[in-house]
Order: structure tokens, then sequence, then C-alpha cells
């Protein structure tokens, strides 16, 4: 630890020597932490560090049968871990200290109105009028840059998408004007452009109100822009702890030096295909999605996930399609293998018409292509061992003998990092990282020429991104598959990826070489999601936060097409060689 | 720890599982051997006092109640076990297609579903055991028409909810056939939820079974079941109160235990639910 942190009377919050159990079991061992009036203090660590459970226990707040088994918390005058009374604990929180949790879908009660869920803690804490209470709502709605907070009041959540749900959780938590704000996780749950909306909204409510904020988050990256101090945690125990400039170009412990290796990615290394013929040719596809309207029986409403995208991948090339959640890039990887029904268009696959080929002759082909699905904790059958799932990837293929099969799973198992006693055991009984080892090792054993990965790491944290990337990329040399890689995050794509497509609101905005969509971006919407992820950069002292420094585009006049005006006409228009550009009607771009 | 002992492990479970036990083994006593003949009557020796000859005494017909509850354990228990084999058999068929292949099927099916779940399954059976008569097998078809529906929804709702994860997308991607995904990725996930309800179901069977009998439409006597047995009791329930009492707390053991390990079957099987199948909610 560079510095001994101790208590003295201007700190706000003052953590002693905390050690956090469950049963025998200790989740948070001594841990000292402060925290002064207006500062951020961002916890970093992996999922099962204990960070949050720290956040918990100032607000008293540890699920069962966790607890405080030694040190103390201060918060202010008061004795958070020996309070004078039960209430004392019940008034600070919401009054003093604010919490945001993660997930935004659940931290709202979908049966209130938002107004109500807003009033209900004023009324409890302050003497304010009804009529005082409200105008203190709709301005923090404003200051939560909402549109026509007045009619905000009157919905329920469900009408609001995640980013704006936080949103109103912040605005509803600041209403009180608490001293200090806990935020765990806050944007986890949400895409990266609007994850910076939310924590610049957060940052600036916090600053106008003087309120100190603990930001806990798995992600340095993110949390590096925010914070004035950074704590990293590594499985309850604090590691090392200090001024976010010094964490990042100075990094004292092992563990943190790994966490900001992670968080760097290294330097991109696109894997290009062959040229010639192209393996995947997407023709115009669109995909519909039509809901039941309320009242069902006289018409269903259409929804256009996926509107007119060409797309094309060579032999062994690796193709990123990225875009926010919505977007409808996993319906198109979707569609690629039949998953979701199109409505119009062709995929051309190894110069064959899926569609057009005999039921047989599609099977065949369908099964050269294999997909690497999100979330390795519902992709893997619960009930059949792991050697079992890899194998079922051979079962149509008719040619291996029982023990030739065996083998073939013994060798992937290797082949992903895993070893060969691992196919006795369940899903369960492996880590986030090593299930989806066993995903992509389902996939790969029936050697197939196209991988369509479908935002394989983003549910991992971040260490295991980087060690699942850097296995794509070997097992590519060795394998020499092609992958369309779906991610919402430009910088994962870009690490592996020799071209990509943006994609808004199921149209493509832009498609180009990795390096020149990097270099120069056109779309404004390409311009947003590069701006929206940081990552941490080499600098001359040590690690910083790179902001990625974009050209100023005011003299680029060009009518670019807007996805949110979704009927304009559209148009791809080709700037360079490999850049195409979505224009509105006719709209012309120099080259 | 192997998957019983866990479950044995907890007291609901252990206490059920013993209660249960004891209840199969006196049925399955009860079928080869019993102290008297359960049928053979002795007037001149009716109502009889519990003693060594006769443990729980006589009946009206001077036979040994003690006999007779136990033929009547094998026959409410046998009855209880076939019934459980049609709607779980049917109900897994009908649910899995139903929920896997969706469709006009699907709809058809929770149409009449939800027309016979509006009537209480005890209001089916004893309809039906009117049209079929009062026998052991009218029964048992009785009952399986009327728990039929609750198989089917469970199966239905599990199969629905498996179908959404993505190894089942997986299995399509791999080009398996529909049918083979079915049975080998989404039934076997399907199967701790149909385990509990099963468990459950034997229990409300024996309830049932008990009910029709006792309202004359079950077994017929002369032979014993726990319903008739009570049934014949009840016109001398004020002097010899222990002719109901005992065949009543036959049936609420067996119950208590059916429903314990029912409850820790659940807890152990299907942590997240929190409430184990009832009556009222499927």
């Amino acid at each position: 630890m560079s510095e001994l942190e101790t208590g003295s009377a201007t700190d706000l919050l003052a953590i002693e020597n905390l050690e956090i159990s469950f049963g025998p079991l200790a989740v948070v061992k001594g841990v000292n932490l402060t925290v002064k009036p207006g500062e951020v203090l961002a916890i970093v660590g992996e999922s099962g560090s204990g960070k949050s459970m720290i956040g918990r226990s100032i607000l008293g707040l540890l699920p069962a049968p966790g607890r405080v088994t030694a040190g103390r918390i201060g918060f202010g005058e008061h004795e958070i871990t020996a309070p004078s009374s039960p209430d004392e604990l019940r008034l600070l929180r919401g009054r003093s200290i604010g919490l945001i949790f993660q997930e935004p879908l659940s931290s709202l009660n979908p049966t209130m109105r938002i107004g109500e869920q807003m009033f209900e803690a004023m009324r409890l804490h302050t003497d304010l009028s009804e009529a005082q209470i409200r105008e203190r709502a709709i301005d923090m709605l404003r200051q939560v840059r909402l549109d026509r907070p007045e009619a905000l009041l009157n919905r329920y959540p469900h009408e609001f998408s995640g980013g704006m749900r936080q949103r109103i959780m912040i605005a509803s938590v600041m209403m009180l004007q608490p001293k200090l704000l806990i935020a765990d996780e806050p944007t986890t749950a949400l895409d990266a452009v609007v994850q910076r909306e939310v924590l610049d909204i957060m940052q600036d409510v916090a600053r106008a109100n003087e309120t100190a904020v603990i930001l806990i988050s798995h992600d340095l990256a993110v949390v590096a822009r925010y914070a004035d101090r950074i704590a990293v945690m590594e499985q309850g125990v604090l590691v090392e702890s200090g001024p976010t400039r010094g964490v990042l170009s100075q990094p004292q412990h092992a563990y943190t030096r790994k966490l900001l290796s992670a968080a760097q990615l290294g330097a991109p290394s696109p894997i290009e295909g062959s040229s010639g013929k192209p393996l995947l040719q997407v023709e115009n596809l669109s995909v519909d999605f039509s809901e039941k309207t309320m009242f069902g029986l006289f018409g269903r409403k259409v929804h256009h996930a996926v509107r007119d995208v060409s797309l094309k991948i060579a032999p062994g090339e690796f193709v990123g399609l990225v875009g926010e959640s919505g977007s409808g890039k996993s319906t198109i990887g979707r569609a690629i293998c039949d998953l979701a029904p199109m409505v119009s268009g062709r995929v051309i696959f190894d110069g064959q018409e899926l569609d057009r080929l005999s039921r047989s002759e599609e099977q065949t082909q369908r099964r050269r292509i294999r997909v690497v699905f999100q979330d390795p904790f519902s992709s893997l059958n619960p009930r059949m061992r792991i050697g079992r799932i890899i194998r079922e990837g051979l079962r149509h293929d008719r040619s291996a003998t029982r023990s030739e099969r065996q083998r073939a799973v013994e060798e992937m198992l290797e082949a992903v990092g895993l070893t060969a006693e691992m196919a006795d055991r369940f899903p369960h009984a492996l880590s986030g990282g090593q299930r989806q080892r066993v995903a992509i090792a389902r996939a790969l054993i029936a050697k197939p020429d196209l991988i369509i990965a479908d935002e394989p790491v983003s549910a991992l944290d971040v260490t295991v991104q980087a060690q699942i990337l850097a296995l794509f990329k070997r097992l590519q040399a060795d394998y020499g598959f092609a992958c369309l890689f779906i991610s919402h995050d430009l910088h994962i794509v870009e690490q592996l990826c020799a071209r990509l497509y943006v994609l808004h609101k199921g149209r493509l905005m832009e498609e180009a070489p990795t390096p020149v969509l990097f270099a120069e971006p056109r779309h404004p919407y390409t311009r947003r999601l590069l701006s929206a992820s940081p990552r941490l950069e080499q600098g001359k002292d040590g690690l910083q936060l790179a902001e990625t420094e974009l050209a100023d585009n005011e003299g680029d006049t060009v009518d670019y097409f807007d996805a949110l005006r979704a009927d304009e006409p559209y148009r791809l228009v080709e700037t360079d060689a490999g850049h195409r550009v979505a224009v509105r009607g006719y709209a012309e771009i120099a080259p | 720890m192997t998957f019983f002992a866990r479950l044995l492990s907890k007291a609901n479970g252990l206490i059920g599982a013993l209660m249960l036990a004891i209840v199969l083994f006196t049925a399955c006593l009860g079928a080869v051997w019993t102290p008297y003949d359960p049928l053979k009557s002795d007037l001149l020796n009716r109502f009889a006092e519990p003693s060594m000859a006769h443990l729980f005494g006589t009946d009206m017909f001077g036979r040994d109640v003690l006999s007779r509850l136990m033929r009547g354990a094998w026959v409410s228990v046998s009855i209880g076990l076939s019934t459980l084999v049609l709607p779980v058999a049917l109900g897994t068929l009908f649910g899995a297609a139903a929920g896997y292949f969706r469709g006009w099927f699907d709809r058809l099916l929770i149409m009449v579903l939800d027309a016979l779940m509006a009537f209480p399954g005890l209001l089916i059976a004893l309809g039906l055991m009117a049209v079929m008569g009062a026998n052991r097998y009218g029964v048992i078809i009785a009952l399986s028409v009327a728990y039929l529906p609750a198989v089917t929804r469970v199966v239905r709702g599990s199969v629905l909810s498996i179908s959404q994860n993505e190894f089942v997308e997986a299995s399509a991607v791999m080009g398996n056939s529909r049918l083979y995904t079915l049975v080998v990725h989404i039934l076997p996930n399907c199967l701790a939820p149909l385990i509990v309800l099963t468990t459950m179901m034997f229990g409300w069977i024996l309830l049932a079974e008990s009910a029709l009998s006792f309202l004359g439409l079950g077994v017929p006597p002369p032979e014993p079941s726990w319903g008739n047995i009570l049934s014949e009791a009840k016109a001398h329930l004020i002097r010899y109160p222990l002719l109901g009492l005992l065949p009543g707390i036959c049936i609420s053991l067996a119950l208590l235990g059916v429903n314990l390990l029912g409850d820790a079957l659940r807890d152990e099987l299907d942590p997240k639910s929190g409430v184990a199948p009832s009556k009222e909610t499927i």
C-alpha cells in the first residue's frame, strides 16, 4: 500500500480494519479506506473480490448471513458498525447515504409511477410540502437531462430504457442531497454510449451537490475517468490504493498491473483473410419482428430489426459487427445460421445460396458454420458433462469412430487451454472463462469454416476477456477459420478484426478496414461509439487514460443518414477502397 | 455429498422420507400378510376394545381394524401409484410437444386444459365415477384425467423456459433435429419440477381417493381402503370414535410425509422457485 490511510477529522467516511464474514469465510479482510467530502473513490476488483460487500456494509445492509466481524465504519459522527439505536442507520440511509444499484430493471418498482417512487423518500426524510417535493423532483429530473420531467412523473418504469431508468434512479437518490453516494456497478448493464452518458450525469449531479461518491466497478478504464482515487481489491484484500494518476502510472502491486494490462488489451493484431472468392456473402438481409398490439386481434406492430444489410467475409478473415444493444447485430448473426427468420435477402456461403439448396445439402453446408454464444452460463446444458457437450459438436460426422471422437475431445480441451480431466465435470463446476472455453471447443471440434461469435467476451471479467481474445487469435492460426465477431465494444473488435461494420437501429452506418475506421471515422454514430469507450494507454510517464482524440469534423457538411429518422432515404456511399458510409438521399461524399 | 445424502440431511427430508417409507412398507406388507383376514366378519365380537388379540379392536362387523388398515394401505397406495403413471406419461408428452413445437397444437391444448381446470379435480373425478360406476379401475382413470392438466401445465411451462437457453440454439446450430434437441437437451432439464410435482401429486391422489371412497364412489366395500373405512365408521363415530380416528390418522400422516418430502425435494432440486407447487397454483 503506497500510503497509510489514517482517519482524520475531515474524513466523511472512515473504514478501519474492516472484516466481513459469511459464516467461517472472510470475504473482506482488514480493509482501510477513507473518503473525504466531495471526493470520488473508485473500488475496483473482479467478481468475488468483496468490493460490493464493502458498499453494502457502509449502509448496514449486508445480505444474510454476512456480517462485520472486525473493524469499524465511521460516517461523520456516526458509528455504522455500532449504531446507538436501530433507527440511526435507517435515518442515515437515503438521507445521508444514497445507493444506486447495478440493475436498473429491478431497482425501480414496476407497479409504481416514477413520481411516487421519487416522493417516497422525500416524505420520509424531509418536512417539505407535497408541492415543494414535486418541484424538487422535477428539478432533479431536469438535472439528469431528461426531457419534459413533469410528464415523466406520471409514467411507469417499463416505459423507459435502461439508461433512462438509471438516470431516474440517480435523480431520485440525489434528490435528498446525500453526503455520500454509493454506486455499485451503476452502468455495467448498459452500452458503452449510454454508460458514458449516465456516468457523466452522475458526476455532474454529485459535483453540483458536493456529494462524495464511491464508485464500485470491475472496469478500471471506465472508472479512471471519474475517480479522484482508486482502491484495488483482490479476493477480499485491499491490495493498492492511491490517487488515480499514481495508480495508473506507477502501479505498485502485481494484481493492479495485471488489471491494468488487461484494460489495455495490447496492440491490435487484425486477422486478414485470403483474397479471392468470399466465404460468406450476405446480401440485402432484412429481419422483422412482429409483436401483437394490445388489441392483438386487430393487428400487429412490425419492428424492423435489420434492414437491407449486406456484408462479406473472406476465408480466414475476422470481421467485426459493432453497435449498441438493439442495433440488430445479434439478429444478423442469428439470421445467418437460420435462428431468426429472414424477410428478404440472400445468404451465400462458399458460393452457394443456402436457401436454394436441397434440405440435406443445406444441412451439410450449415454445419460448417458454428456459433459461440454470449452467455456461457446459459449456452452449456447444465445436465451434461463437459466431454459430452464438446463431443456433441461431432455428432453429425459419420466418419469418426467412438475412440477418435474421444481423442478429438481431449485434444480440443487442451487446445482451448483446459485439461483433459475436465471432460468428466459438469458446467457448474467451471468458472465463466472456463465455460466460454468449452463453448469455443464445442464450436471448433467440427473444424468449421466460419464461426459466429456473438459477444463472446462481454459476460466475462476484464482479465478473462483478454485471455479469451488471445485464445481466439491462437486458435485461428491453428485452424484457419473465419469469424464474424459481434460486439458492442469497439476496442474488443479492434483487437482481432480486419474489417468492421457499424450498425445502428438495424442499418449499416459505416463499413471500413479497422485501422481506417479508427483513424478517420466518418459517420457521427461511429464517432460517438469511439469516444464512448475509454481505454488506458501507455503515455510518456506511465499509463494514462486515453481519450480517443477525434479530429475535428466541423468542416464535414455531408448529410449523413440518421438511424433515428428511419424512414428517410438511405444510401451507402463508397469514400475509399472498402470504406463506405451511410448518407441521406443522394448526398455525395468527396473521397 | 450425493443427492440423497443431502436430501436426508435436512429435517423435513428425513422425517418425510421415513414416514413415507413406513406407509409404503405397511402397504406392501398388507398386500401379502395381515394378522387376520380383513374381510372375515365375526358378528359375536363386534366393536371389541383394543386388546392383545386385536391391537386396534374390531369394527361393526367384528373385522380386525389393524388388518383392514393394513390392507387399506395397500389398496390406497397402489391406486395412488398407478394413478401417477398416466398423467405423468401423457402430461409430459403433451406438455413437451405443446411447449416446444407451439402452434395450433399448443393453443388447442391450452384451451382444453383451461376448460378442464375451471372445475376442481375432485369434481371431474366425481362426474367420471358417476358415469363409470364405483370400482378400483374407475378411480384410477377418473383421477388420472383429473390430474393430467397439472402435469401438462408444469411440463409445458418448464419446456418453455428451458427453451430460452442458448444451449438449445447451440444444438440447432450443430444441425441436431428438433426432436433430438427436445429429448436430449430440454426434457432432462425439466425433470426437477416434474419430480417435485409427482411426489406432491401422490399425496393429493391419496386424499382424493379417500374422499371418493368416503362418498361411496371409490373402492366398493367390503374391500377396505382408507376412505371407505372412514366412511363406514361415520355412523358409529360418537360411540366408537377410534374407528374413524385411526384411518384419519393414517391419511394425515401419509400426506404429511409426502408434503415434507416434497418440500425437501423442491429445496434441493429447484431452489429458485421458492414455493412448492400447490393445487391452487397450477
